[in-house]
């Protein structure tokens, strides 16, 4: 798949979680649009998956650490196929299988619960290991966000992660800079990140979220990498393509009125109009 | 009575994991620094490349069972019940328990029998904590037996459990030739009318030498094992109830939330009577042997008997 076409479909997956979240009234937009490239490059183009069978013995698994930003996967997932789009406005409603944060009982596709921060990178840690284990050659890749890493949880699954040299896993951190509270340098700093998983034995690849040049580099250098984890820095603008969310921690959070919705679709449809134009 | 053999419940759960290693492949033993306490070591020796000593990190390592129960392995993960259940909380909450995972939590040291380590190492609430998680199975072996029972049926049955062990010998109680272990079924170890005592862990023991002084003054005590804590024999507990009116739990843990509670709650929906719950009464450990500890905390035979005899009065 050439980068217009990721484009496109990372503009519609954007599109998918600014309607799941205005019609929750609810749910987390801002890391959601951050890593809308990422979930669209993952599922895409390097998750070995199967749609029509989303418990294959040897699929990719993903793990999404930072569960909270289950508008991106929901709506990367749906356009891949494992449930329909239209379902994706069900988001948080009552009955609905797109809970708030993803559940593994409830979502084809999903390998691992998640929402409560830190946990998840544990449990792909622990997917790499049985892959290790049973000599298999399918690879686990987890998502966690920049304020996530401030959870100890993921430190101690790092240094498990480096010790056993699980060289069949990929860490990626969206680094958008914003939490909750502010920018994560300011409430708490990770910084520097690469650095810190270098010192616990990761290859570290830092890259532009955004560029997918420079995610589809990364990956295979993961792929290349033998004998310790890989950690991808992606470093991102948390609200990506709404022009009122970008760059703003206010939108970690918060769903759109229908005020704010009309104008994040319009930004995304003008979005859109580029790359129609771009392939033309 | 004659004398009976002393083994803590932690050396059944190692010969479990042992044979369970041998008969099953997918079986997969982690720790976090404690496996020669634990017993997770006899698996090590024998299985080391299915054994993953994670380090001190108690949170990580139940992450990782988690992790590889959602692969197919059958992980048991191990450490004292205050970091398995107490600083792991949260990650058997949502990392094991949520998505129902089939992951067994082999917890050691539980309870004031610690002994000596003292109230930082006392976990008197993990029975509380793991029967709250929805889906949890939580069960409390009397002795050695049925500690490899549990640990074997645990095994077999496919989701989260939660085994609670202790550090301290305790009396073998379990070694007749008809014994038979089930999930969820609780055992009349001794019959009587006057009054019931229900009791898990280390307390059946003590519970059975309590009835023993009892029967002397004329006062016929049942006695039930309830190994399981959750799903909970009510049916067993409510007969015996009905027939003595008068019911005594104990346990050594803290009497909020734990077999004491689990009990109340079965009785008080079907067949209300009044209940004694003996066990750590809302305070912490101290140091000291396990012996003196038990003496102390009147969770001996001879402490069990004298609460109930107050009780009676």
């Amino acid at each position: 798949m050439n980068n217009l076409e990721l484009k496109k479909i990372a503009n519609e997956v954007r599109k998918g979680i600014i309607a799941s979240v205005h019609s929750a009234k609810a749910g987390h937009p801002g890391g959601s649009l951050s890593a809308a490239d990422l979930f669209t490059y993952l599922y895409f183009e390097e998750l070995n998956i199967d749609p029509q069978n989303p418990k294959m013995e040897d699929r990719d698994r993903f793990v999404l650490s930072k569960g909270h930003t289950a508008p991106g996967l929901y709506s990367a997932m749906a356009h891949r196929g494992f449930f329909p789009v239209e379902d994706l406005i069900t988001l948080r409603k009552l009955g609905s299988y797109l809970q708030g944060h993803p559940c593994m009982l409830h979502v084809p596709g999903v390998d691992m619960s998640s929402g409560s921060l830190g946990q998840g990178v544990s449990a792909a840690v622990g997917m790499a290991l049985a892959a290790k284990m049973d000599q298999k050659d399918y690879r686990v890749y987890t998502l966690l966000g920049d304020g996530e890493i401030q959870e100890g949880q993921v430190w101690e699954a790092a240094m498990f992660a480096g010790h056993h040299k699980l060289d069949n896993l990929v860490v990626i951190v969206d680094n958008n800079g914003l939490q909750i509270d502010g920018a994560v340098e300011d409430v708490c700093s990770p910084y520097p990140i690469d650095k810190k998983f270098e010192a616990f034995n990761f290859h570290v690849i830092n890259i532009d979220g955004h560029n997918f040049d420079e995610i589809r580099a990364a990956f295979k250098e993961a792929k290349e990498t033998k004998g310790m984890p890989t950690a991808i820095i992606s470093h991102s603008i948390k609200g990506k393509g709404v022009s009122f969310m970008e760059g703003n921690a206010d939108w970690h959070g918060k769903a759109p009125n229908d005020e704010q919705y009309e104008v994040a679709m319009a930004d995304l449809v003008k979005i859109g109009e580029a790359l129609d134009k771009e392939e033309a | 009575m004659a004398e009976k053999k002393m083994v803590a419940t932690r050396e059944g759960y190692g010969e479990a994991l042992l044979e369970l290693g041998a008969e099953n492949p997918n079986v997969v033993v982690l720790d976090a620094d404690l496996a020669a306490a634990t017993k997770t070591a006899v698996f090590k020796k024998a299985y080391p490349e299915r054994f993953f000593d994670c380090g001190i990190a108690e949170a990580n390592m139940i992450g990782i069972a988690a992790g590889l129960a959602a692969s197919g392995k059958v992980p048991f993960a191990s450490s004292f019940a205050m970091f398995a259940a107490g600083r792991a909380y949260e990650q058997v909450r949502n990392s094991v328990g949520y998505p129902h995972l089939n992951v067994k939590i082999g917890a050691t040291h539980a309870g004031i029998t610690v002994g000596e380590d003292g109230a930082s190492h006392q976990c008197n609430e993990d029975i509380a904590l793991m029967r709250t998680i929805p889906g949890m199975v939580v069960m409390c072996p009397a002795d050695t037996i049925e500690a490899r029972e549990a640990t074997k049926a645990a095994a077999a049955y496919d989701g989260p459990v939660y085994l609670r062990f202790g550090r301290a010998v305790c009396p073998v109680i379990n070694d007749k030739p008809d014994y038979h272990f089930e999930i969820g079924k609780g055992t009349i170890l001794r019959e009587g009318t006057d009054l019931t005592i229900v009791a898990t862990g280390i307390c059946v023991g003590s519970s059975l030498e309590a009835a023993e002084k009892l029967a002397e003054e004329g006062i016929s005590a049942e006695v039930i094992n309830i190994c399981t804590i959750k799903p909970l024999d009510e049916e067993l507990i409510i007969q015996s109830a009905k027939k003595t009116g008068k019911v005594i739990t104990a346990e050594e843990h803290s009497v909020i939330g734990g077999l004491g509670s689990a009990v109340c709650d079965a009785l008080c929906k079907s067949y209300p009577v009044p209940v004694l719950k003996i066990g750590v009464q809302d305070v912490f450990g101290e140091s000291g042997s396990a012996a003196a500890l038990v003496e102390k905390f009147k969770l001996d035979g001879k402490g069990i008997y004298e609460q109930i005899k107050d009780y009676l009065k």
